[in-house]
């Protein structure tokens, strides 16, 4: 064993050369830059005028901080924005993707996938000037509305924070719950079928199956759901964006910190300041995935022992 | 092998596995109905004209899909026929070389005991919590002195580093793939590269379609970067002209034109899903793990 | 190993309720229920509107731009680019004049057969030409989300060491002042055209492309005054008459504009659909401009008429509520709609309303000048410094905008309203509108036409105008408390996007 893994090793390095060398260029490079302008007045005025590159140290960073840039706000909304669409997804995705995969019940599961998945393929940006439609003045939703409550004046979904944010939480929910579906039936039909068969003979009804044998077997992917949805999340953009028109509207109740920062880059290229604020991000983007870590961590142990006692039976 | 096991149980249970049945059909429509309601919105508004489409929704179609067809397809300024065959080039090859790669990646942290290792691991999560739009800066400048901006460079190499594929590829390795078979494959002699080409791939093929569905997606849908990348109109790709045709102002606006070019941009992976789906659904049975 | 994950998570964990608790702290005192007086509790802080430090900045003075050095061409244009007449634009609109009404225009070789699309544009082939053989190349950017002033800005940063050279670029009339007195571009005089040439432009059309050493940078084919375009139907129903005489007598000042939204909203209607639809009527007649010569923005009194008017008018339901290009806003045009009336220049009602109005109200609508001279829209050309094809660029421009038989054909062709006093005065003599139920809204226009003000105009003002009706729009819908508030948001949005700009401090 020991030998082996010296005798192998090499190729260790080799496969995950092509990955780093392009993260090195590509990403690594352009975050390093991008924070290197973080200490720097740096911006154009009228189009023409470079004002800066100036050193300033952290001001800008205490600009940023400063209270009445609200930027705590703003990432309390993008938190709001992504819980309200995540509870939902993970939820009804669970239902779901036990139901496709209950053997009892042998339902005919092939259309609804594909379905689930479809909103999916349309981007962002589309998916929410299809919903700005419906939830328009004089869209359907309201005409809905107005003929059931027999009021004369339509609902103003984008005038509202709440309504605004549940929207925007609908659209995040509904396009991604398909595809979360599908990835948890992946992980679910990974389970040996024998568990479940064995578990039938032993009488266990379908939530006891799901939560003893089900939700313990497929924590990996669910781990993956939560932290792609946490990324998703962070990036939110495209949605709010049009659906809010550029955040400003409802007291910039649904802005999120992505738009924060394209709100420096837009005009005046501010990099000085859209600097600092990815640095902010990076750094919280770290400590999330920290502490998303250190639970996988955790949980390996017992991972561990679970193959074993497998091989074992 | 279900049958048997449904043949001991008794009559209540099959009344109540009915009832169950019926409830998940319902349920289950339920939301299928929700889910293809954008869609019904973007069909109907496909095959009306702008006053139509401001005047508020309605089921019924009106008769302007083949003109708003030949509009967005015969406008100079657009280049609908190229900017589809662009997003076809840069989508394909960068999910393609976003799974490969990211596969081979994982399986190294996986199969291969080397120092760096749990570090470079620990690395990768780190960074796949970084938001695209922290270093898209930094990013446009470098691709600017570089001189490739209007080029599909910066837009397909860069996804040979997708660190959310990987987490993806190595989870799935955690569970399906057991090392015994690369162990085994050693002893026939097979070498390191043909074991995972010939011998890993086949094993990781569900994982792999799954994934080349998602960054096909989401690299087709992409805006953000390939905005900031591309202002030639030859070069550009569906969602900016998609951009492009939404902001046209009142002199040249065209709801129905908008909704068609998404439409457009809609049917091709909307395709390519339903090819793949079929062989996942398949390949997902024969997960693996039972090895 | 363990302790470390716990010290870990401990921290992570307090640093998380942290930002949660300040954040929720913030919140507490924006929803403005009652927590006003937490934020005033600050003292001093950087967004505050204060009423005495808007009046000391408006005192300063305006911002008087220094007209930016022109920048040496270090490089010469190549063969191809020579060939080449490269003009930057937003929209189709320039395009379509330029090909009916420029004579050196290649129709046969640009593939152009007379046909229209849906939008009124002219069909032609991928490539135009002009009958040198030149080919125009049009880079057609969306000014959406500042996507055309971008390209713009970038392409004529790179335009002395390119090789590949802009000729023509086209502005509006709310930035033009950044190009204007910016270092891109060519002055009309370098062109050749004379002072003699342009005598019969109106004066506000100079004025928007004057550069602060009152040298012209750029000439339009078209003016764009401003009237009150109203539904007759609904006239004749509660003012009893639909005559654009007596019509104008119930809308001639504000306070008159008021009393008459009154009696629609008792007769169940309207009297504007958006917020926004009487603000250009206000911002076109301030006396202040946006930024003082200390940088500080400036809210000139007249926003603060149109800030009362509107609470009002929203709070009584005298408007439905809409935003400027809402799918509402453009359905209220339509028959289906109950407002009153919309301010509109000239595109926008020939073309704009007109497309809305639809064969229902064909007929149905008319015009007046309403309570205040204003202006909406208009394009101008710029020659680009550093072109290669500086006579092309000046023939395009003379025969355009100075050949008064032309533009009386484009006005005659289009309805679109050029910039030919002496033309547009003989057109107005004799002209009926089938759209406007027979109205002659020509003399109209050219009446309204010299009264109006760009004095005041500046390099800001798109930018600031936006981020204002967007701020406002907040406090309208009560989802900010006060003005303060409101004005509060503006400033943090325009200090966002123009960071040179401060907020006025006592």
């Amino acid at each position: 064993m020991h030998r082996k893994s010296v005798s192998y090793a090499k190729w260790g390095y080799i496969f995950i050369a092509p990955f780093f060398i392009v993260f090195a260029i590509f990403t690594l490079v352009p975050l390093v830059s991008t924070f290197y302008n973080s200490l720097f007045e740096n911006y154009t005025v009228m189009g023409y005028q470079q004002i800066g590159p100036n050193f300033v140290g952290l001001q800008n960073f205490s600009t940023i901080f400063d209270e009445e840039n609200d930027l705590g706000k703003y990432f309390v909304n993008t938190f709001i924005l992504w819980i309200a669409g995540f509870i939902p997804q993970i939820f009804f995705s669970l239902l779901f993707a036990s139901w496709f995969t209950d053997l009892r019940l042998k339902l005919k599961t092939g259309a609804y996938k594909v379905i689930f998945y479809l909103p999916n393929v349309i981007m962002a940006a589309a998916m929410g000037m299809l919903f700005f439609t419906m939830f328009s003045q004089n869209g359907p939703v309201n005409s809905i509305y107005m003929s059931i409550t027999g009021k004369d004046a339509p609902y103003m979904f984008f005038t509202h924070a709440g309504s605004q944010r549940a929207i925007i939480a609908l659209i995040n929910f509904l396009m991604w719950f398909g595809n979360t579906t599908i990835m948890l039936m992946a992980a679910i039909n990974g389970i040996d079928p024998s568990l479940y068969e064995s578990a039938q003979i032993d009488g266990a009804n379908p939530t006891q199956t799901f939560f003893k044998i089900t939700l313990p077997l497929i924590r990996p992917i669910l781990l993956y759901v939560l932290i792609t949805s946490l990324i998703g999340g962070l990036q939110m953009y495209d949605v709010p964006q049009i659906i809010t028109k550029d955040g400003l509207s409802c007291d910039r109740t649904s802005m999120t910190v992505v738009m924060y920062l394209q709100r420096y880059l837009s005009v005046s290229k501010n990099y000085g300041m859209a600097g600092a604020l990815s640095v902010i991000l990076f750094i919280v983007a770290a400590v999330l995935s920290l502490l998303i870590f250190a639970t996988v961590q955790e949980r390996e142990p017992k991972k561990k022992k679970k193959p074993a006692a497998k091989g074992g039976k | 092998m279900a049958a048997p096991v449904d043949a001991v149980g008794q009559q209540s249970n099959s009344r109540t596995l009915l009832i169950r049945r019926i409830v998940c059909y319902v349920v289950l429509s339920l939301f299928a109905v929700i889910a293809l309601i954008p869609f019904a919105i973007l069909l109907v508004n496909m095959t009306r004209e702008t006053t139509e489409i401001q005047k508020g929704f309605s089921l019924i179609p009106g008769d302007y899909f083949f003109k708003n067809f030949k509009t967005v397809m015969s406008k100079h300024d657009w280049k609908m026929l190229n900017s589809l065959k662009n997003s076809l080039i840069i989508s394909f090859t960068s999910s393609l070389l976003s799974v490969y790669f990211s596969a081979l990646t994982a399986y190294a942290i996986h199969v291969y005991d080397f120092r760096l290792r749990k570090p470079l691991f620990t690395f990768i999560l780190m960074i796949m919590m970084v938001p695209a739009q922290v270093s898209a800066l930094g990013f446009v400048n470098l691709m600017n002195s570089w001189k490739l901006t209007d080029t599909f460079i910066p837009l397909i190499v860069p996804s040979i580093a997708a660190p959310a594929t990987f987490f993806f590829m190595k989870q799935y390795m955690d569970s399906s793939l057991p090392l015994e078979i690369v162990e085994a494959a050693r002893i026939d002699g097979s070498g390191e590269f043909r074991t995972f080409n010939s011998l890993v791939t086949p094993i990781l093929k569900p994982a792999l379609a799954v994934q080349m569905i998602f960054t096909f997606v989401t690299s087709w849908n992409n805006y953000f970067i390939p905005a900031l990348i591309l202002s030639d109109k030859n070069k550009r790709t569906l969602p900016i002209v998609i951009g492009i045709i939404r902001s046209a102002d009142y002199a040249s606006f065209d709801m129905g034109a908008v909704y068609m070019a998404i439409g457009i941009s809609i049917i091709p992976v909307a395709v390519v899903y339903l090819i793949l789906s079929k062989f996942i659904i398949r390949g997902i049975a024969l997960g693996a793990v039972k090895g | 190993m363990a302790n470390f994950k716990k010290v870990l998570a401990g921290s992570l964990a307090l640093c998380l309720a942290g930002s949660v608790l300040t954040a929720c702290g913030d919140k507490d005192g924006e929803s403005g229920s009652g927590g006003k007086g937490g934020s005033g509790g600050k003292g001093g802080s950087s967004y505050t509107y204060s009423e005495a430090a808007n009046k000391k900045a408006q005192e300063v003075g305006d911002l008087k731009q220094q007209k930016a050095d022109r920048i040496e061409q270090t490089a010469e244009g190549s063969d191809t680019s020579k060939k080449q007449l490269k003009i930057y634009t937003w929209n189709d609109e320039f395009k379509n004049r330029l090909r009916a009404y420029y004579s050196k225009y290649d129709k046969d070789a640009s593939g152009m057969t007379g046909e229209v699309d849906d939008q009124g544009n002219y069909i032609v082939g991928e490539h135009e030409y002009l009958t040198d053989g030149t080919e125009i190349v049009w880079v057609t950017t969306p000014s959406a989300d500042n996507a055309y002033q971008n390209k713009l800005d970038t392409d004529l940063a790179a335009q002395a060491g390119s090789d590949d050279k802009i000729d023509m670029f086209l502005i509006e009339a709310d930035y033009a002042l950044k190009y204007v007195n910016g270092p891109y571009v060519m002055p009309v005089s370098e062109l050749g055209i004379t002072d003699d040439e342009l005598a019969d432009q109106y004066q506000y059309t100079k004025d928007v492309v004057t550069d602060s050493n009152g040298t012209l940078e750029g000439v339009s084919w078209q003016a764009t005054p401003g009237l009150f375009a109203y539904r007759r139907d609904i006239a004749k129903e509660v003012l009893g008459t639909d005559d654009p005489t007596e019509v104008q007598a119930a809308v001639a000042d504000w306070t008159k504009f008021d009393e008459t939204a009154a009696k629609m909203k008792e007769a169940g209607y309207q009297m504007l659909s958006s917020f926004d639809d009487s603000y250009r009527t206000f911002s076109n007649n301030v006396s202040h401009a946006w930024v003082n010569s200390n940088m500080e923005i400036v809210i000139d009194d007249t926003f603060f008429t149109w800030i009362d008017q509107t609470k009002n008018y929203t709070d009584n339901g005298y408007n439905n509520k809409t935003s400027l290009w809402d799918d509402q806003w453009c359905a209220d045009q339509s028959s289906a709609g109950k407002v009153f009336g919309f301010f509109y220049s000239t595109w926008g009602i020939d073309f704009t309303l007109k497309g809305y109005a639809g064969d229902d109200l064909f007929g149905q609508w008319a015009v007046c000048p309403g309570p205040q001279a204003y202006f909406w829209g208009g394009t101008w050309m710029c020659a680009a410094d550093g072109t290669d094809n500086a006579d092309t660029v000046a023939d395009i421009m003379r025969e355009l905008t100075c050949n008064k038989d032309n533009m009386v054909a484009i006005t005659n062709g289009t309805q679109d309203y050029t910039n030919t006093i002496s033309g547009m005065n003989e057109v107005a003599a004799d002209f009926a509108s089938d759209f406007l139920g027979g109205q002659n809204h020509i003399a109209l226009f050219s009446e309204a036409a010299p009264k109006i003000d760009a004095s005041k105009l500046g390099p800001y003002d798109q930018g600031l105008n936006e981020s204002f009706q967007a701020a406002m729009k907040d406090y309208y819908l009560g989802n900010t408390a006060t003005v303060e508030d409101a004005i509060a948001n503006f400033y943090k949005a325009a200090v966002e996007k123009y960071p040179e700009l401060k907020v006025p401090t006592e």
